[in-house]
This record gives C-alpha cells, sequence and structure tokens, in this order.
C-alpha cells in the first residue's frame, strides 16, 4: 500500500498485531509514551526507521488532537486502514485507562503519604532522561536530512532556544522556525532531486 | 444531570477537540472554566487529582480527560445504587473520550490519507523534513522542562545527576526502559531525590 514499507522490511502482520504492540509500549508510558514509542517500533520492532519515525512524529504534532493518539492512527491506517488505525488507537488507550480508574480509586485512599510523593518526584526525573535521551538519538537521525545534520541539528537547537531561554509559545515556534525550516528544505530538495 | 447536560457535556467535549494543538494537556484550562466554574459538574480536587493522576499513570496525557468524564458521572449518581453510579460513571468517561477524539481524530486520518496520497510532491516532502528538526527540538525542551519541575523543591543537584543517567542510559544502551522508571520511583521513595 505504500513505500514506507519495502520488501523484506518488519511490519505488523495484522491489526490485533498492533493492538498489542501499542497497549505494551503505553503501559510503559510514563511521563509521556514518546520515548517507549520510539524504542518500542524503532528499535525493537523495526517497523519505522528513526528517520521515518521523527517525520510522522513531526505530522502527528503538528495536528491537533494528542500527538501519540495520532501517531497511533497514521501508523495502524498505513498498515491496515481503519481497522489499523482502530486497533492501534485502542491498544494505547484501553489498558491504561482500566489502569488509571484503579489508581484513581486507589489513590483516594493513599493520597498523603511521603514516600508516595517522593517516588513521583523521582519518576518524574527519570522521565526527564527518558525524552532528553531519545531526544539526542533522533538528533542523530538527521544525518540523512535534506539540509545536512549542521543545518538541521542549527534548526532543532533553536526550537530548543525559543521553548526554553525566550519562552516562545508553541504556535510561534511551529509557525516562524518551522516554517522557515520547510521553506529552507523545499530549496535545498529542489536543487537536489530525490535518488 | 438531565439528557441535555450530557448532550452539553458532549457538545463542550467535541468542540474542544481541534483546539488541542501541542498536546491534550492544553485544553485543561478550558475543561476547567467548563466543567469546574461553568457547570460545578466537577470539583476543585477532582479535576486536579484527574490531571495529577493522568500525568503519572502510564498511557498517553489525554486520559486525564477520561478521569474527569468518569468523575462527572459518578457525581451525577450521588445517593444512587452503585450499579446505577458505575454506568454514569462509565458513560460520563465514554462521552468524553469519544467527543474529545472523535473529530481530531477524523482530522488526522485524512489529512495524513491526502498527504500520503501526494507524497512525491516537493511541498509535502519539503513540510515532513522541514518539521523534523523543530519537533526534536521541542522535544528536548520538553525533557528539560519536566527536569526542572522534579528538581523543584528538592535538594540541589540529585534530580539533575537522575535525569542525566537517564539520558545516557536510554542514547547508549538498550536497558529496558521500566527498570529506569522503578530505580526512579525507589531512589525518590527513599529519599535520595
Amino acid at each position: 500500500m505504500t513505500s514506507a514499507i519495502g520488501a523484506g522490511v518488519p511490519a505488523p502482520g495484522r491489526p490485533a498485531d498492533l493492538f498489542w504492540a501499542f497497549s505494551w509500549l503505553s503501559l510503559q508510558g510514563f511521563g509521556g509514551v514518546l520515548a517507549v514509542v520510539q524504542r518500542e517500533l524503532v528499535e525493537r520492532r523495526r517497523w519505522l526507521t528513526n528517520a521515518q519515525f521523527v517525520e510522522d512524529w513531526a505530522v502527528a504534532q503538528v495536528l491537533p488532537g494528542p500527538n501519540v493518539c495520532n501517531l497511533a492512527l497514521m501508523f495502524g491506517d498505513r498498515h491496515f486502514g481503519w481497522r489499523g488505525a482502530a486497533a492501534a488507537l485502542g491498544g494505547l488507550l484501553a489498558f491504561p485507562l482500566l489502569l488509571l480508574l484503579l489508581l484513581g480509586t486507589l489513590y483516594a485512599q493513599h493520597a498523603d503519604h511521603p514516600a508516595m510523593a517522593g517516588a513521583l518526584r523521582g519518576m518524574g526525573a527519570v522521565a526527564a532522561g527518558l525524552i532528553a535521551g531519545t531526544g539526542l538519538k533522533l538528533l542523530a537521525g538527521l544525518r540523512s536530512h535534506a539540509l545536512g545534520l549542521p543545518l538541521a541539528a542549527g534548526a532543532s537547537a533553536a526550537a530548543f532556544a525559543g521553548a526554553v531561554v525566550l519562552r516562545w509559545p508553541l504556535a510561534a515556534i511551529v509557525l516562524v522556525l518551522g516554517g522557515s525550516t520547510c521553506l529552507l528544505t523545499a530549496m535545498y530538495l529542489r536543487r537536489r532531486p530525490p535518488p | 444531570m438531565s439528557a441535555g447536560d450530557w448532550l452539553q457535556l458532549l457538545a463542550f467535549h467535541l468542540s474542544v477537540s481541534l483546539l488541542a494543538v501541542g498536546g491534550a494537556v492544553t485544553l485543561a484550562p478550558d475543561l476547567h472554566r467548563f466543567l469546574v466554574d461553568g457547570r460545578g459538574w466537577l470539583s476543585e480536587t477532582q479535576f486536579g487529582t484527574s490531571l495529577t493522576l493522568a500525568q503519572v499513570a502510564p498511557g498517553p496525557n489525554v486520559l486525564f480527560i477520561a478521569l474527569a468524564g468518569w468523575n462527572v458521572g459518578v457525581n451525577a449518581g450521588a445517593g444512587q445504587p452503585d450499579a446505577i453510579r458505575l454506568a454514569l460513571a462509565a458513560f460520563g468517561m465514554a462521552t468524553s473520550v469519544f467527543g474529545v477524539l472523535a473529530p481530531s481524530s477524523l482530522l488526522a486520518l485524512v489529512a495524513t490519507r491526502w498527504s500520503h496520497r501526494h507524497r512525491e510532491r516537493l511541498a509535502i516532502r519539503a513540510f515532513r523534513q522541514g518539521m523534523a528538526p523543530i519537533v526534536v527540538g521541542l522535544l528536548l525542551s520538553t525533557a528539560w522542562l519536566l527536569a526542572q519541575a522534579a528538581s523543584a523543591g528538592a535538594a540541589g543537584w540529585r534530580p539533575w545527576a537522575l535525569t542525566a543517567v537517564c539520558t545516557l542510559l536510554v542514547w547508549r544502551t538498550r536497558l529496558h526502559l521500566v527498570w529506569m522508571l522503578a530505580m526512579g520511583a525507589a531512589l525518590g521513595a527513599a529519599g535520595w531525590v
């Protein structure tokens, strides 16, 4: 159905594979599912390369709606149409939802335990590291970018500085920085047609 | 809650779905204005707890809307037998989740199918590739903000050290993420970070 799935490249065999894959990764996604999505889809199952993953992620991020849900829908739809999209989204939501309802019920009884607050803080620090490490891996994946690694990494650094140092709103970063990077990429792509 | 109230709950979630650019958490202020301040269907504490628990629990953050909807149903069934409260809670959750996901999911499917059909066009290729570095930069800034939040109120360098060690482990090794989270939870519970 698509050029993204070449011969001999691993791919999910049926929608149920998607459901279980997304269930499994979603249940590991504390403090954000993205780090786990990259680990599962790219590194463990090899259903995507790093470069494909970043491109899909970019589209999922720009579209309205929860980013990981969009990514699951896109990925599922590409493989099995709407059945795949439903399987991936269902996997992403079903078990974590049950777990969350259970937690919500339990939490009401143990809300003011000091070890609980400490554990949450520790997991927050780890979640930051998971996302940072994934970001560094994806940064290395920009090697195959049309702009070349130095320029592409420079654009990443600018987005980081815009968000953290200058505290620009997301819309400004996406429109101004994203817009100019897209224009620059278009110029590079036009000069050097695809192989 | 009357049938009209349930319809309003659904209509509200449908109407904010397409506003969730940059993640579901950006909807929290709007949801608060409607559910807590506007209708009083949810208490301040219930709203705050729903948001915090969903952030901490595994799974996409959009699930905080599911938990909020569940609590709306629980409140609607106050004084009723348990079975009816449970059914109302499940109904509130399903209404909220469906409302907030249906429009954005349809748009995502239509947009990706369209862009896939036209994937050879220069504009599409430039968009997909051009946004990639920006998304990576934003990801790193999310990590930065999370690390800052984790170290707020804690003693000095330790949370940062934990974050740095995990960054290296994720980047350079294939250690399973669950072990790192367990380590963080244990260190935090023991009071080290």
